[in-house]
């Protein structure tokens, strides 16, 4: 088992076009890592240089956004179901 | 070109003008691959504000669930600038993330609130974003029903 990550359209580019990848880590941050060493690149479009979460990007864990569960300390398993969606913005 | 249907047309200027001095905005969902607006699906303002929107986070998800359900995508993404012009902002653009969309601003700044009165003005211009930058504006065609909308040469038949 290993955890499932649903990647959109934006980040597709990392994954060869796959809209799901699987990746493994106790915690979200772990694996950001672990993706990013199968799909370099893909770590820098969710995470800024001082180490959080990017504001334009939305992380579920199990339909959790991560935002309130601990961003990228959360805790995740084996079986459990990640979603990255961009965030929908703007202003004028 | 975005090409859409009256009725979906009327429809995000008609939220535009509801959510008045606060900014509006929403997605119409079509089939992937498809470049046709045809499922209007109104979002709420979570940050309901003059200045600024943003899709709540757990609508977001939803939003997101039920098209991938359906087989569809964004292929319009609307909001309403209510001070200024239709033209993407530099938090719009930064924002921006969808390659496929077609990102559609109404301004209301010459509305009177909820009038709908005729001759107000609408500006309704459409544009594609990507990668931090406005690629182009389109031309919008508004069209009176999508399924006769076609030119003869766009029609496939079985």
């Amino acid at each position: 088992m290993a955890i499932e990550v649903r990647i959109p359209t934006i980040l597709r580019t990392h994954t060869g076009g796959n809209k799901t990848v699987e990746g493994s880590g106790a915690t979200l941050g772990a694996l950001v890592d672990d993706l990013d060493s199968q799909h370099p690149g893909l770590k820098n479009r969710l995470v800024t240089e001082e180490g959080k979460l990017h504001r334009f990007v939305n992380v579920y864990v199990n339909d959790e956004d991560v935002r309130f569960t601990g961003a990228l300390d959360t805790e995740v398993k084996d079986g459990d179901s990640v979603t990255i969606l961009p965030a929908v913005a703007g202003g004028c | 070109m975005l090409r859409i249907d009256r009725a979906t047309y009327d429809a995000i200027v008609a939220h535009a003008r509801e959510d008045h001095p606060d900014e509006a905005c929403g997605v119409v969902a079509g089939p992937e691959g498809s470049d046709r607006p045809e499922r209007f699906i109104p979002m709420l303002n979570a940050a309901r504000s003059p200045t600024f929107y943003e899709f709540d986070s757990g609508d977001l998800l939803k939003l997101y669930r039920d098209m991938d359900d359906r087989g569809e995508e964004p292929v319009v993404i609307y909001h309403s600038h209510t001070a200024t012009e239709a033209y993407p902002s530099r938090t719009d653009i930064s924002y921006a993330s969808e390659p496929n969309a077609h990102y559609v601003l109404v301004s209301t700044r010459h509305h009177e609130r909820q009038t709908g009165l005729a001759g107000d003005d609408v500006e309704f211009r459409s544009f594609r974003i990507l990668d931090g930058e406005v690629r182009e504006e389109e031309e919008v065609e508004v069209v009176e029903s999508y399924l006769f909308g076609h030119s003869p040469t766009t029609v496939v038949y079985d």
